[in-house]
């Protein structure tokens, strides 16, 4: 299990293409919790088992020994609560083309995203849909029994600008559907599985990927995981900001641990923000909603998004829409003077705004719903209105705000998941990344509804087979002497501290301090007063200890070390933000208001040092067919 | 309004037995019960135990008995339970601390069905077409988030837990009625012997926990239906 000499020479050669020096196990002396590691190995781990996961976990696993390593159960992962749809250019009801979604992800991406990259998960998603399906997902179906669509933000008819049918639904649960049926495949295919095991560090030798250390919850042993190759898919940050749709599981765990191995993460100012969730719990209502014909409503009874967006309206990017329910609300137009709106699927407001906008079935019929349909198609989203809201959205109006919903940037990797280590493209021996945490980037600055799940799939796909491919010739690489030295210290740290500071606390305050400062509309005045209070409140969690001194399931421990991530990516997020001056997607200025081309059409790379200082570069993007122009819907 | 969550406990590190710890606290009527829990563990009580995830009703972590029934605590409001809550592990599952339970068991009952679609003809090009009505059929089941508040709430289940359990039968079901599926008979001959779906004595305990609504006692009627009559329609 030693590398060979190729392997050495790819790796010096790599080092010198970096100023950044990666951060790997010595071999170092005593520590205390050695004696309760257990040791596993196989060709590929990956960690997490949301969709990303499974569809890695479920190709590495044709050729190649491998495990899936979650911190949660598999059916428990944050896919779950996907609602729309998933985007492909199926055309089952009207004329589509995977080159106008390619367009309309560029476009929505504010040509932040790398165009051979999305070129490639466009043209793959028509036949990862139909893989889905042979799968047994029970997609919603055409009256001729195809696959169903509806229309979502952002993607177009590329000649006539109107909204297109492309995103591929199971009612307003296709992201439950899609991980249960990813689950059901691995069972199927015997897919070993590590479930509640948290993944806390990354083992790095001679300059590749050697494994992962991992906590079991139920017993608080540490595990290494020894492998070829690792694939990391753990999701999002979203639990960094106050209102979030994300689960309590989204805490950055990936992206964390990679960037404490001295490796960059991509694009980290870029965080969506959803225009509709609940008013106050930020729980998500689907885009679907005004694909079937839903409307925004300001608190004087107007429609809007008509000013904002006058081609699609309604079903303008979600960056967009966010902008302008916060303008509306700046106005003096939120709904009894407070920081909401409602949002408005009615049948009689449907019917009547389809209408207007001369909206007609594909016989040319006008398009109108009844409350039956409105049920049938968004059963979810009328179950969380009466539950949370006690509001019946069949006969009542939807109080919403934008919510924080979704990273663009992350780990960042090639389109074949490989993950790359500096701003020249290297890539790095036996890591991959997929799905949320990861960067390739195909969503830029602002992604398209649907292209999360169909990124997932996609990504999750080729990240899986390149493992495999990759774990079939390279060597293990030898395991530190010990490898649980950096993780343990990390616990070891939080088991001792003072216990002066409450995490909770801590946790609340930047909650606020990122929704106010670094949410929607940013300023480099407001910036810098939430990286002080980061900062601030980073100094402050290094006095947070734990009560639960237990090993079974000590979940204030992991908590806290979860914290942990938030907080040092909710830094990065800030730093990366302030240096950018100009306003693009999902980052929207207020001092830079333009789009600036000139200086500002590529990527940022943050590292991170060993005593905390952020280091930025910048890589170009990827341009090929579509010249960056002025963004209108 | 102030109030009042006496919450189960058992940590096995450290009782011998299980107890009920009392916490007083403010909250609101749209409070849900997991925000109660997480209030106290983040500043009454850090030891305090439990699973949780997408907080909205959807990922199934966070089934448990509040005030006697079976519930999600992300999806039961303080409006609903009134001032006293009481919150226990589910049952007939082992504890293995505080709110958190063993779901093995339950997991291995919902694999015995074969829960993934069996199909080995060769894939069409594109979609295996679908009608909208043959769709229909198995719609109800699809939405099972696995949670185990029907399994845990069946009087069955808790007389012997080999019996396979609701949420496996939903599973089931959730193929067998699928047009798409060609195991519909291998998974009712599973469904079929001791300790399937003749356990089930229709006290809709069940569909009266399920946090998705779905109609199990029916689509439990429509297995034992199906393998009297060996028909799918």
């Amino acid at each position: 299990m030693h590398s060979n000499s190729e392997e050495h020479t790819m790796h010096s050669n790599r080092e010198e293409h970096t100023m950044h020096s990666i951060r790997e196990e010595h071999t170092m002396h005593s520590i205390r919790e050695e004696h309760t590691m257990k040791t596993h190995q196989f060709d590929v781990i990956v960690i997490g088992a949301g969709g990303a996961g499974l569809m890695a976990g479920l190709y590495a696993s044709r050729t190649a020994k491998t495990a899936i390593i979650t911190k949660l159960y598999p059916t428990r992962s944050h896919t779950g609560t996907a609602q729309g749809g998933i985007g492909a250019a199926l055309g089952s009801e009207e004329e589509d083309h995977p080159e106008w979604h390619t367009y309309d992800t560029v476009k929505g991406s504010d040509y932040l995203g790398d165009q051979d990259a999305i070129e490639f998960m466009c043209n793959e998603a028509v036949q990862a849909v139909y893989e889905l399906e042979h799968m047994g997902l029970p997609f919603d179906r055409t009256p001729e029994g195809k696959i169903s669509q509806r229309p979502f933000g952002g993607h177009t008819n590329n000649v006539t600008g109107k909204p297109v049918k492309r995103a591929c639904h199971a009612a307003d649960r296709t992201g439950h559907m899609i991980l249960q049926t990813l689950y059901q495949q691995c069972m199927k295919n015997n897919v070993n599985f590590f479930d509640e095991f948290q993944v806390v560090d990354l083992l790095m030798v001679n300059g590749a990927a050697a494994g992962v250390v991992a906590i079991e919850l139920a017993t608080g042993e540490m595990h290494v995981f020894h492998a070829k190759a690792v694939i990391f898919a753990t999701g999002g940050h979203g639990r960094i900001w106050e209102i979030t749709s994300n689960a309590y599981a989204f805490t950055g765990d990936g992206p964390a641990v990679i960037m404490r191995r001295g490796l960059p993460l991509e694009d980290m100012e870029f965080f969506q923000f959803h225009p509709t969730g609940i008013y106050k719990l930020g729980i998500l209502i689907t885009e679907g909603v005004r694909g079937e014909g839903g409307i925004l409503i300001n608190g004087k009874g107007e429609r809007f998004m008509e000013k904002y967006a006058p081609r699609v309206k309604d079903l303008a990017s979600r960056d967009v829409v966010s902008r302008a329910i916060y303008m509306e609300i700046r106005d003096g137009n939120g709904a009894n003077g407070q920081n909401y709106v409602y949002l408005d699927v009615r049948p009689e407001s449907v019917n009547r705004y389809a209408a207007l906008d001369g909206r007609t079935n594909k016989d040319g019929s006008p398009y109108t719903v009844t409350g039956e349909e409105i049920l049938a198609k968004l059963p979810d989203i009328v179950d969380f209105c009466r539950v949370y809201l006690g509001v019946d959205p069949i006969t009542q109006l939807m109080p919403i705000q934008p919510t924080a919903h979704y990273a663009m940037g992350g780990i960042p990797t090639n389109k074949y998941g490989e993950t790359i280590l500096d701003e020249k493209n290297t890539t790095i021996p036996g890591l991959y990344a997929a799905g949320e945490c990861a960067c390739v980037s195909v969503h830029g600055a602002n992604r398209l509804g649907t292209n999360s799940l169909l990124d997932l799939v996609v990504f999750g796909k080729h990240a899986g087979l390149r493992a495999a491919e990759y774990a079939k010739e390279a060597p293990f690489q030898p395991l530190p002497e010990h490898p649980t030295e950096f993780a343990s210290s990390q616990f070891e740290r939080i088991r001792h501290a003072s216990g002066k500071e409450n995490a909770f606390d801590i946790s609340t305050k930047m909650k606020k301090v990122m929704f106010d400062d670094m949410g929607i509309f940013r300023s480099g005045k407001g910036m810098e007063n939430a990286l002080q209070v980061i900062r601030q409140l980073k100094e402050r969690y290094q006095h947070v200890s734990v009560t639960d001194t237990g090993k079974i399931f000590n979940m204030e421990l992991m908590n806290v070390w979860e914290l942990g991530n938030l907080l040092d990516l909710a830094e990065l997020t800030t730093v990366s933000a302030i240096a950018r001056t100009e306003s693009r997607g999902g980052h929207s200025r207020e001092d830079y208001p333009d789009r600036d081309d000139k200086n500002w059409l590529k990527h940022t790379m943050a590292w991170v040092d060993e005593t905390g200082k952020i280091d930025l570069k910048y890589k170009p993007v990827v341009l090929t067919k579509y010249e960056p122009k002025v963004r209108t819907y | 309004m102030e109030v009042t969550i006496k919450v189960f406990r058992y940590n096995p590190e450290k009782d011998k037995k299980p107890s009920y710890k009392t916490y007083k606290l403010e909250a609101i009527e749209t409070d849900r019960v997991l925000d109660l829990l997480e209030k106290v563990k983040g500043y009454q009580d850090g030891t305090l135990s439990f699973r949780r995830s997408c907080a909205h009703g959807i990922c199934g972590s966070d089934a448990m008995r509040i005030n006697g029934f079976n519930r999600l605590a992300c999806k039961t409001l303080v409006r609903d339970t009134g001032a006293t809550i009481i919150v226990q592990p589910l049952l007939g599952l082992r504890v293995i601390k505080d709110l958190i339970v063993d779901m093995e068991p339950f997991f291995e009952h919902y694999r015995s069905v074969k829960p993934w679609l069996i199909n080995d003809e060769p894939e069409p090009e594109k979609e295996r077409t679908q009608s909208a009505a043959q769709r229909a059929i198995f719609d109800d089941t699809t939405k099972c988030i696995l949670c185990a508040c029907c399994t845990t709430s069946c009087p069955s289940f808790w007389a012997n837990e080999q019996y396979v359990g609701p949420a496996a039968i939903v599973a089931a079901h959730r193929f067998i009625f699928d047009s798409r599926d060609k195991a519909a008979a291998e998974r009712l001959k599973i469904l079929n012997e001791v300790w399937g779906v003749y356990r089930c004595h229709t006290v809709f305990n069940c569909t009266m926990a399920c946090p998705r609504e779905i109609q199990i006692t029916k689509a439990i009627g429509e297995v034992k239906m199906a393998l009297t009559t060996g028909k799918l329609e």
